[in-house]
């Protein structure tokens, strides 16, 4: 008898815990955020699609000496230089560099094997669209772009 | 309002209260969704209207242009009658309801007997949607609720007895009328049974078990029964379900706070009023969403021990204190 009034005051006390934690968040601040205006910092290692860094100091606005070697070493073969070599120049230069990201498998070894540092992950993750053609990125016009 | 003919008190009488039916589901709605919101820490509606007030309107609106869909085979009677019936024992219990000194649409002396008449038809409504959508969840589904409410309106039943006996009437104005401020309240022992804060708990938790609320809301387990009784309802079949459902939190929060916390009047004896039972009535209606937002669902056997090992003992063992406390003092 006195276990059956025990199993009853206990299961009540349980009871009125758990309001209690919920309760208790109930009144602390939400932690969620309203997505389409507030969004979270994408964390620093966060792997968006590959981006020429904009660089100010560089005559052509960025770092790629048109090596091909991001273009050689892609395991999907999403990446498409193109370049040439003015008249009297020393160096080639780039002219376009088209990404294929329905391909890309993010491995990362293009941004790995480039000799100047002129690759890095983008932060771009709200990419939605209907056609695979929406997914062909031109990095040099990006990079301007972003250099404005 | 006694001057007015009757044609018109009537005509009044039955506006206001499908407004409010109306109304507090849209509310009940809102708030559910808030506090669930805000007890899982996201912030819940807020884009339609200012806090989202709106958003029950929006609601509303997208079941009303939905199409009925009757299933092949179901009962052409039964499956339309069921969500009409619910809403029709939702509204109907308000008649009685006292909001005010003379805010009551008919002041029987056997209110409180006619709110539990009407309101058990409402286990009826759900069977019959159960039974005549021929489904096998919304079969199992309506039994389930039928032996919940079986189960539950016993215990709920002797406390309101204990009540009658105490207050010495079934007229819930007069039983309003004799709580005139907090001490008079028949929640606190001193007021005829040492154990009446015990009797409003149980009443409390049956009255969430007859609305079928969780953590009791075994008859539309979306885990296992897809939505129970109302699962092939679409459109405003399902939406006068949802209002039926609501209206029966709010009658029963109503009759928590008239039987035991006063009604309509006030704790402290300022300006007693339609304003003090909604007030204590969506305490109470809150206190429900907590609880169901807190507690997950009960098995099938936990809810029946627990009306028939907890309640039923509890609650007759005070109806029988009180009794004695009567006969003595
Ligand atoms: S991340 Fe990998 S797959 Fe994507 S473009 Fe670079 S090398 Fe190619
Ligand atoms: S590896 Fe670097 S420098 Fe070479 S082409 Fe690619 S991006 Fe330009």
């Amino acid at each position: 008898m006195s276990g059956y009034f025990r199993e009853v005051y206990d299961g009540c006390k349980s009871l009125l815990v758990g309001l209690g934690i919920t309760f208790r968040y109930m009144i602390q601040p939400v932690v969620t955020l309203q997505y389409p205006r507030q969004a979270v910092k994408m964390a620093p290692r966060y792997r968006g699609h590959i981006d020429l860094i904009p660089d100010a100091e560089a005559e052509s606005g960025n770092k790629c000496i048109a090596c091909g070697m991001c273009q050689r070493n892609c395991p999907s073969g999403c990446i498409t230089l193109k370049s040439e070599k003015p008249e009297g120049a020393k160096k080639k230069v780039l002219t376009g560099y088209r990404l294929d990201f329905t391909k890309c498998s993010l491995c990362g070894l293009c941004v790995e094997s480039c000799p100047t540092n002129a690759l890095d992950f983008s932060k771009e993750y709200n990419l939605a669209g209907l056609q695979a053609e929406n997914f062909v990125f031109d990095l040099l016009k990006r990079c301007e772009e972003r250099r404005r | 309002m006694s001057e007015l003919p009757e044609i018109f008190r009537v005509l009044a009488f039955v506006g206001g209260i499908m407004a409010l039916v109306g109304l507090n589901a849209a509310f009940s709605v809102w708030l559910e969704r808030k506090v669930a919101g805000h007890i899982q820490r996201r912030i819940g509606p807020k884009e339609v209207g200012p806090f989202g007030i709106f958003q029950s309107l929006a609601d509303g609106i997208k079941l009303m242009s939905k199409q009925l869909v009757v299933p092949a085979k179901a009962d052409p009677v039964l499956y339309r009658l069921a969500p009409a019936l619910t809403m029709i024992t939702a509204v109907m219990v308000f008649v009685v309801i006292p909001f005010g000194p003379a805010l009551v649409a008919r002041d029987i002396n056997i209110g409180l007997l006619l709110i539990f008449a009407i309101a058990s038809v409402n286990v009826l409504a759900l069977l019959m949607g159960g039974w005549g959508s021929n489904n096998k969840y919304a079969v199992i589904s309506a039994t389930r609720a039928v032996s919940q409410n079986v189960a539950y309106e016993v215990p709920m039943l002797i406390t309101v007895v204990t009540m009658v006996m105490i207050a010495g009437s079934m007229n819930l104005n007069t039983i309003v009328g004799q709580q005139q401020n907090l001490l008079q309240w028949y929640i606190f022992p001193w007021n005829g049974s040492l154990l009446l804060p015990v009797s409003f708990l149980i009443f409390f938790v049956c009255a969430m078990a007859e609305t079928n609320r969780a953590p009791f809301d075994l008859g539309e387990a979306e885990s296992e029964l897809v939505a129970g009784f109302h699962t092939e309802y679409g459109g405003m079949g399902f939406g006068l379900f949802f209002l039926g459902e609501y209206g029966h939190v709010f009658v029963g929060c109503a009759l928590a706070s008239i039987l035991f916390l006063g009604g309509w009047q006030c704790p402290f004896g300022w300006l007693p009023g339609i304003h003090w039972l909604l007030l204590k009535t969506y305490l109470l209606v809150f206190v429900v969403m907590w609880v169901r937002w807190t507690y997950p669902r009960t098995t099938l056997y936990g809810l029946l021990n627990l009306s028939w090992k907890v309640l039923v003992p509890f609650s007759l063992a005070i109806l029988v204190l009180t009794a004695a406390m009567l006969k003595v003092f």
